[in-house]
């Protein structure tokens, strides 16, 4: 073979590297992340454990930071104050008509708790808690919601993925697909569908609508 | 804070003079005749010279970022003070029936946060991709600029819209019934260039946007979806993205729970196994009667509502001709038609579309009759380009019970009197 044709397909290559714009990476944009960039901001944890920091802290140590730094908002045993959230109980309540979804009665996966205190709570200062508060939290809230009894018990990276929470099997993938949509998929009636209509439910008799002549949020004034 | 400032023109006294005979004249008109007799000749917003008509009104930069009319004021985002402990982590609402057309002004936008609205500074804005990449990549706004970009119309829902209605009609006003929805041009990257320039490893099957706030908003969302249609938005309507919705960069997500749409975006990991984290977990799963519980659903069902007539927006004219309008949207596509009933459900007839109609965008519809004054029943009932019809709420029940908070598409009425006062009700 003649170097002509090589070349010219050589050529042809590179012409249609520059023309195919949304082929991997080529706009070459942006820098790499370094290791220290990724590592202040990749705090994510996972159930399988990946992304747990060292560290490990007690029920009883967590009693105290609880105490501390959380109670005003959630109560001493999390069972909440006022209106803020409520972190312990509502075990057996899932069916009935006034669910408490806490810790310890819905959340399927321990790592969500360490994961969602250590990026966002305490609420007025997300993101200052050591590792071993988070986990000597997480020990305390594993305690007010009997997943554990012994207040010695402490949590680390190493025990961390072998506490079960109760309610991990109560979960499952949307299946509207499946359970709904061939019934929502149907021609609709378009007369005489619903012949003497009744009112079942008013909203006037609840009335807890915000009184429209309050001063509203986010007015022009 | 906004006012007006009268122009100050060269002749100011003799202005002055103008307006004060002008107003004692009025007074003096109006002892003798008494209110509109003193104008039988005819309606006094025509024979009586106005003041707009004659005095020049403010100059060209009394605002410089324009606001609307005084007469206005009232249309506003609200919320629902006894639903959350504190605004900083709650919620207000669209305004729905004060608006038309298809396009949300970004002011009226509705607001959630978790942790308040993150200020930051454009400058300081770095976009993270890391995980199962081949190169962890940042990103400044000054680079998420040079890739192509691309402009487009969706709708976002927040997934606990109508959430407070699921046990019967609590809420007096579409404002709060389904006020967290707005709809906005947005032009952005699509998320997939950004993937790409990373180099997504062959076993990645999630990534998970994070926010900046506060609260450090994550979710896990499916790489498909990622690669399909998502995209990383700076502008909405034509101007940067307001704070309270993600400024200066946030994900779309489109058809998706509004939830997952995560603003003041700073980084997206890339894994295989979703995250579980909380907003996946304790909130955005859909409890069910039996006390299990459905996860990750994602698409929003299609929806409509009647905005007007509505509790906070009466009829007021009396019998005639009477304009019934609302929006309607899904998650799965285009609407395709729009149906009202006047009778709560028993007959229906097919409304009038009318306004652009894009993939998971708003669409607006009206219907037009002639009203005797007697108690309607007002529904309406939207089908989408895939044939899903909208449900009654008793139909949603029936599968889903009453617990789950989210995903509350129901088909709404409202009850209006002979006044024209209209009332949030359900129907057997
Ligand atoms: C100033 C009040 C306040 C304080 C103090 C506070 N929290 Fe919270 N907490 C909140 C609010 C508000 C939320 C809900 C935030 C939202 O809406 O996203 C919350 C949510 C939570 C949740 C999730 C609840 C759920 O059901 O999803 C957990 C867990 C939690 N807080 C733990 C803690 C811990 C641990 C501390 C102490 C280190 C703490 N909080 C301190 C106000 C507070």
């Amino acid at each position: 073979m003649s170097r002509f044709p090589k070349a010219a397909l050589l050529a042809a290559g590179i012409h249609m590297a520059l023309i195919s714009p949304v082929l991997a990476g080529q706009f070459n944009l942006g820098r790499e992340a370094t290791p220290e960039e990724v590592a202040a901001w990749d705090i994510d944890v996972r159930p399988d454990g990946q992304g747990l920091p060292e560290g490990r802290g007690t029920v009883a140590q967590g009693e105290e930071i609880f105490a501390e730094k959380c109670a005003a908002c959630h109560g001493d045993f999390g069972e909440g104050v006022d209106r803020w959230p409520v972190l312990a109980g509502g075990q057996g309540s899932l069916k009935s008509d006034n669910p408490v979804k806490t810790i310890g009665s819905y959340w399927p996966y321990l790592s969500t708790v360490f994961d969602y205190i250590n990026r966002a709570m305490p609420f007025t200062e997300a993101k200052s808690l050591e590792p071993d508060e988070v986990y000597a939290i997480t020990a305390y809230l594993l305690y007010v919601n009997d997943v554990v009894t012994d207040e010695d018990f402490e949590l680390s990276k190493e025990n961390f993925v072998s506490v079960k929470m109760p309610n991990t099997d109560n979960f499952y993938m949307d299946d509207r697909e499946t359970t709904e949509l061939a019934d929502r998929r149907k021609a609709p009636c378009m007369e005489n569908c619903k012949p003497g209509v009744k009112v079942t439910k008013r909203a006037a008799i609840i009335d807890v609508t915000p009184d429209e002549g309050a001063e509203p949020k986010g007015s022009l004034e | 804070m906004f006012k007006q400032e009268k122009p100050e023109l060269a002749v100011p006294a003799r202005r002055q003079f103008l307006k004060a005979g002008l107003t004692a004249g009025v007074a003096a008109g109006a002892m003798v005749a008494g209110g509109r007799t003193a104008f039988a000749e005819g309606d006094e917003a025509i024979v009586e010279k106005k003041d707009w008509a004659v005095y020049p009104g403010n100059g060209v930069d009394a605002a410089p970022y324009g606001m609307p009319s005084q007469f206005e004021a009232h249309v506003v985002r609200r919320n629902v003070p006894w639903l959350t402990a504190d605004t900083v982590s709650s919620v207000n609402f669209t305004p729905l029936h004060e608006l038309d057309g298809i396009i949300t002004p970004n002011g009226l936008c509705f607001e959630r946060h978790h942790g308040g609205v993150a200020e930051v500074d454009p400058a300081e804005y770095r976009l993270m991709i890391n995980g199962l990449v081949d190169k962890p990549m940042v990103f400044t706004m000054e680079d998420l600029k040079r890739f192509p970009r691309e402009n487009r119309i969706y709708f976002l829902e927040c997934a606990a819209n109508s959430g407070m209605e699921w046990r019967g009609a609590q809420l007096n006003g579409c404002q709060y019934t389904h006020g967290m929805i707005h709809n906005v041009v947005y032009t952005g990257v699509p998320l997939k260039y950004l993937l790409e320039e990373a180099g997504v490893k062959t076993n990645a099957k999630w990534v998970m946007p994070e926010g900046a706030d506060a609260s450090g908003m994550t979710r896990s969302v499916p790489l498909e979806k990622a690669l399909d249609d998502c995209m990383v938005a700076f502008k909405m309507n034509g101007e940067a993205l307001r704070p309270e919705q993600g400024y200066p960069a946030r994900l779309v997500v489109p058809g998706w729970e509004g939830n997952m749409w995560v603003k003041w975006l700073r980084r997206i990991e890339v894994g295989d196994e979703p995250w579980q984290h909380r907003e996946e977990t304790s909130k955005y799963t859909d409890l069910m009667a039996n006390g299990k519980a459905r996860r990750f659903t994602w698409e929003m069902d299609a929806k409509s509502v009647i905005t007007n007539p509505s509790p906070q927006a009466p009829i007021t004219h009396g019998k005639g001709r009477t304009v019934i309008t609302g929006v309607a949207w899904s998650g799965r596509g285009k609407i395709d038609r729009v149906d009202v009933s006047l009778d709560g459900g028993n007959n229906w007839r097919e409304a009038r579309i009318s306004g652009p109609s894009f993939d998971k965008s708003m669409h607006r519809f009206y219907y037009e009759f002639d009203w005797d004054g007697s108690e309607l029943l007002l529904q309406s009932r939207a089908i989408d380009s895939t044939g899903y019809v909208q449900p009654t709420k008793n139909e949603l029940r029936a599968v889903r019970g009453t617990n789950s908070i989210y995903h509350n598409n129901g088909i709404q009425t409202w009850l209006v009197n002979s006044k024209g006062e209209a009332e949030n009700v359900e129907v057997s």
